[in-house]
């Protein structure tokens, strides 16, 4: 193909190539036939699925950012969120699907942290999909049995008399740590603190860093 | 559904070794905890995995370990704990 | 144990507490390929669908073997276990999409699959 930016059959060819991704693995084809032969079929329409990437595509640790930022202004919300999380967030839009969503509050005796030691149960329609590390063998294998040593990893030493409360996601629920508010934040507004909030403090594996 | 257990109730989890598709971990089989919540009853996953409809549905639990009884020779805090959702077909009163 | 009760082993994917070296904390942004996937699975569990459920194609993965489990990738084993499932539930045969497979390599221009 020429590489001429100026060449009008060049442009011409362009509007023809599909845009694909560089390489593509025999289940990236699997994928596509199933999903082709299924909307033939009628199970789902292309528009459905069309929506299903777009949900996907919203999730991400900006929705729990706001639900934790939301929790420390309010008290009635964060009520909510410790009692039935799926119906806190749904008034941002989240709908956990066939999960539900239970949050847990870090505390000056207690630190949260949350694995999956037989899959890699996570709340992707709160927070998106998980960092690799968290389905990685390592991180599942290590984090219920020695939590300090992997905390200690991604640079969390805990001070003394606090409880490490790993919780292992085995069925229905699927966790996030409500973290604790830094200190210095009293005169943040909630955008202000949302922006402070971070994946990976939900998932309890760091605090909150002060501004 | 009538639930077995109450929050606050000494439970231990049954050291079974059943072929299929089980969600209750391997590590925590035969060890005795606390029950930290009750959250509901939900499809039983062993008869979902084989084609089964799930029902009726189990009562599912939040149950909590210490550290130090789930691994005898855990290296942390004393205090530490693991908290796991069992299924109550699963557990059985301790000492009962 | 119960008398008589069968003795399984230790399940490959069941993986709490077994050693295992420092955590990789290296991330990568997720292919378009494994977000159709990850769409697609939850599309065949959905309420609306129920063509499969979670706990199916749980124990689907933990059939693939574990050569399979420790080498392929994460929404790889996703696929492999849908595939299976519509494949044993008969929503799709095998000459279908082995069928679509080869015409969309060919529109993709791709080599011939395995």
């Amino acid at each position: 193909m020429s590489t001429n930016v100026d060449d009008h059959d060049h442009d011409h060819a362009r509007t023809f190539v599909p845009d694909e991704e560089d390489s593509l693995g025999q289940y990236a084809i699997v994928e596509m036939a199933v999903r082709e032969l299924l909307i033939e079929k009628g199970v789902f329409s292309a528009d459905e699925f069309r929506q299903g990437l777009e949900v996907f595509d919203k999730a991400g640790p900006h929705l729990g950012a706001r639900a934790v930022a939301r929790a420390w202004t309010d008290p009635a919300y964060k009520e909510s969120l410790l009692s039935d999380g799926s119906a806190a967030v749904k008034e941002f839009g989240v709908d956990m699907n066939l999960t539900e969503l239970y949050v847990v509050e870090n505390t000056p005796r207690v630190h949260n942290v949350i694995v999956c030691t037989l899959c890699s149960c996570y709340p992707k329609p709160l927070l998106g999909a998980p960092p690799d590390w968290y389905k990685s063998r390592n991180y599942r294998s290590r984090m219920v049995r020695e939590p300090r040593a992997v905390l200690a990893e991604f640079g969390t030493t805990l001070p003394d008399g606090v409880e490490v409360r790993v919780h292992d996601s085995t069925a229905t629920m699927r966790y996030m740590v409500l973290p604790m508010r830094p200190e210095g934040t009293a005169d943040l507004t909630r955008e202000q603190l949302e922006a402070l909030v971070n994946r990976d403090a939900m998932i309890g594996v760091t605090v909150v860093p002060a501004p | 559904m009538t639930a077995r257990f109450a929050v606050g109730d000494r439970v231990r989890v049954d050291d079974r070794t059943p072929p299929g598709h089980i969600r209750t971990p391997w590590y925590i089989r035969g060890k005795s905890g606390v029950v930290a919540d009750m959250v509901g009853a939900f499809a039983d996953p062993e008869d979902s995995a084989r084609g089964g409809d799930g029902l009726p549905e189990r009562p599912l639990y939040r149950v909590r370990f210490r550290q130090t009884v789930a691994w005898p020779d855990y290296a942390g805090d004393g205090r530490d704990t693991v908290d796991i959702e069992i299924f109550e077909h699963w557990l059985e009163p301790e000492s009962g | 144990m119960a008398d008589g009760e069968e003795k399984t082993p230790r399940g490959y994917h069941d993986l709490g507490g077994l050693p295992a070296g420092p955590v990789d904390r290296s991330e990568h942004v997720l292919e378009p390929w494994e977000k159709r996937v990850d769409v697609l699975c939850g599309i065949l569990v959905d309420r609306k669908r129920r063509l499969m459920t979670i706990d199916e194609r749980r124990d689907a993965i933990e059939g693939l073997g574990e050569d399979a489990y420790n080498s392929m990738k994460y929404y790889e084993l996703w696929m492999a276990a849908a595939l299976k499932l519509v494949l044993d539930k008969g929503i799709l045969t095998r000459d279908e999409i082995d069928g679509r497979v080869d015409e969309i390599r060919a529109r993709l221009g791709l080599e011939a699959g395995p």
